[in-house]
Formats: structure tokens, sequence, C-alpha cells
């Protein structure tokens, strides 16, 4: 299962677990607010070789009609994905 | 089958983690688990990866996921191991990620036990060079020269003044039916390996490099470049043991330019010529020792 964002973020005694154990891939805050940069994929150039994909540290590109996509939420702007593709489908755009 | 971006499990497991942007280390827990999928359950001793994988409520793995003792990682593997095969459960992993220090300092004699047990279980070393998780302090897997907040660059003392243990060796000389060494540049010659170690029978170890852009002093865009690099000028090396026997998986057929790698990093920009010097000595030494012994 891959790890997602929940509505609720466990705060009062009865939600926090007595013991140690709590629910797998239980998500809370999102990443985004990190990057100074964000990727940018040109759909035109990109020819779903998957090189960004596998080589993404945080595994926030996924495949889209058989290109890459980003998921926003997460991604940290590193720019690993933007020096691996081979065709420089990828560009660095600052945040607003 | 063999195993590449395709043919990969679609389904993220480490996910949402708060590593720094261009993580080597969560590249390869990431990767790990894709390879070994939704039935394996992680054990992670102190270490970057637990820091950024399990801080209440924000829990980044999908699979089972625990926290050992530092000490610990190969210790609770068996226990896991152990627990479910007792409860007849079948068809699982189970895989402990711990960075350099938790395996080669801290954690070394619970691995040894777990491999003179021969237990079945998947031990992965992450090894970005120091305890980068509490701010850089020298591990036994630093590089020579390498400068850290424990072996500071000074007028007299220039960094790290010990080479880098050789994990790989003092795992294969105990006999182990699988050890790998790994980089991260080379992720799809680390799926193999990771995919190979689940299919034997008995414990595996597999040591992966993976740089960390806080602790070597390099862009976050540099991570997987830098992990190619390292492999391509010498200074670390693909190989496996199997079968009582080394094997080189790739051999570069010129080294590129160990000085050029090593000035890149702000962790080595100290460094004298003489250093350099010392260091492409003791690299040139080590690949006389594989050309000899590794097939």
């Amino acid at each position: 299962m891959k790890p997602y964002l929940r509505n609720k973020i466990p705060s009062s005694p009865e939600e926090i677990p007595e013991n140690t154990a709590y629910e797998a891939g239980y998500l809370v805050t999102k990443n985004a607010g990190w990057r100074n940069v964000k990727p940018v994929i040109s759909i035109g150039k990109c020819v779903g070789c998957l090189n960004c994909y596998l080589y993404c540290p945080d595994g926030v590109i996924y495949q889209d009609n058989g290109k890459a996509a980003i998921d926003y939420d997460f991604c940290k702007g590193c720019g690993i994905c933007r020096k691996i593709c081979k065709t420089g489908a990828i560009e660095m755009e600052a945040e607003k | 089958m063999a195993i590449n971006a395709k043919t990969l499990d679609k389904t993220e497991y480490f996910y949402g983690h708060k590593a720094c942007a261009g993580c080597g280390g969560s590249l390869a827990v990431r990767i790990a688990l894709k390879v070994l999928g939704e039935r394996s359950i992680a054990v992670l001793p102190a270490g970057c990866m637990s820091a950024v994988g399990f801080n209440f409520p924000q829990l980044c793995f999908g699979n089972n996921a625990i926290i050992s003792t530092f000490a610990g990682t190969a210790s609770m593997l068996t226990g896991v191991e152990a627990g479910l095969r007792a409860q007849g459960i079948k068809d699982f992993h189970a895989v402990g990620f711990a960075g350099d220090g938790g395996t080669a300092d801290i954690g070394i004699q619970a691995l040894s036990g777990a491999i003179d047990r021969n237990d079945n279980i998947i031990y992965i070393c992450y090894d970005n060079e120091a305890y980068m998780n509490t701010g850089i302090q020298k591990s036994s897997l630093t590089p020579f020269g390498a400068k850290t907040t424990t072996t500071p660059a000074g007028k007299n003392i220039r960094g790290n003044l010990r080479p880098k243990k050789n994990m790989f060796e003092i795992v294969a000389a105990h006999g182990i039916p699988y050890a790998a060494t790994a980089s991260i540049g080379y992720i799809n010659d680390f799926m193999r390996k990771v995919q190979k170690a689940s299919e034997i029978e008995g414990t595996k170890f597999i040591h992966v490099l993976a740089p960390c852009p806080t602790g070597w002093g390099v862009p976050t865009d540099a991570t997987v470049d830098i992990a190619k690099e390292v492999v391509d000028c010498g200074l670390w090396y693909l190989a496996e043991y199997e079968d009582g026997e080394f094997k080189l998986n790739h051999r570069p057929s010129v080294f590129t330019d160990a000085g050029e790698y090593l000035r890149k990093q702000s962790r080595f920009r100290h460094l004298k010529d003489e250093d350099i010097e010392t260091i492409i000595n003791a690299r040139d030494k080590k690949w006389d020792f594989i050309n000899k012994n590794f097939k």
C-alpha cells in the first residue's frame, strides 16, 4: 500500500496509541513547502523512459499515459530528475 | 525476468518521508522495498531512515516497519523471521536498512551473529559515509581525508586519518551465502542484487553506497552523478560474493579523475595534492587486490 494523506491528525489522548504500534502509511503533512524550485515536464519531449521515476529519492514521479508526471505535494525540488533526463524534458522553475 | 523501471512494482512503499532533498539513502530504501514488495518487514535502527520515516503521526512506510535498537538490527531481523516462521507465515522478506554507523560500528556484532546462524534475512547497509542523522560524525566507513565534525580539517590534521573499513570482505569472510556491493548511481545493478538476494536462502548482505548531499557538500541534484562517479573513478566497486567466490560486476576500462571526484565535495576540499595522491595510491593497491582475487 502506498502511504497516503489522512484527514485526521491524531491529537487527543484517546486517539494516540498507548503502545508503539500504529497504522502503516499514515501521512498528515505534505513536503511541498520545502522546495524553492520545482521540476516541470515538457510532455512533448518526454519519451517515457522512466529514468526520472527510477532515480527520484521521494518516489513522486509516476507514469501517466506513458509519460512521466509529478506529485507536487511531496516533491522537494532536489533536481535529480532534471539531471537524469536524457531528452532534456524536465526544467526547474522557481516557486512563486 | 530482468528487473527494470518497466517491470518494477509501481506502488511506492516509502513515501512522504522527511529526508533532505536529494537523499541517497531514501532512494536505496525506496527501490529495495519496491523490489521486495509489500510482504516485507523492514527493520530500521536509529539512523537517518528511521528518523525521516517515523515522525508520529507521519508514518512513511506502506509495509510493516519497525525501529530496532541501534545495535540490534540483525538480531531483530532474526526475531521477526523466526516469529513469522513459527506462526506458519510464508512468502515474506525480513529486511533491515541500517546506515554505515549502524552496520560497521554499532551493529556489527549482531550482524556477525545473524550470519553465523545463517538466518534467512536480508541486511542492507546504506552507506553515506558518516553519522549524518546526528550531524556528520565519523563512522568506520568514512573514507580517508573526509572532514566530519569529529575529524575536522585543520592545520595539522586534514580530516579522517583512517581508511574506510572493508565491510564487504569482513561479511564475506563469514562464508555468507550472498553479499554484494552496489551504488545508487547504478540503480539497475542494485535492483538486480536485491532481487537476487530475495531468492537466496540464508543471510544476505548488500552494501549500497548512498551519497548524502548535506554531509558530502554537493548540490542536491548531484547525488546520483556522484554515486556514479565514485564507481567510475575506482574509489568504490560493484561486486558480489557467492559460493565462496568474489565476482566483479563492473570494471571501468579507465578510471576517471579521482581528484576531480574529491574536489567536487566540500568534505574533501581541504585536501592537499599529497593527500589525493595517498588516496589514489590506496585505490590502485585495492584494485591490484581485486584483479588478483575477484573473478
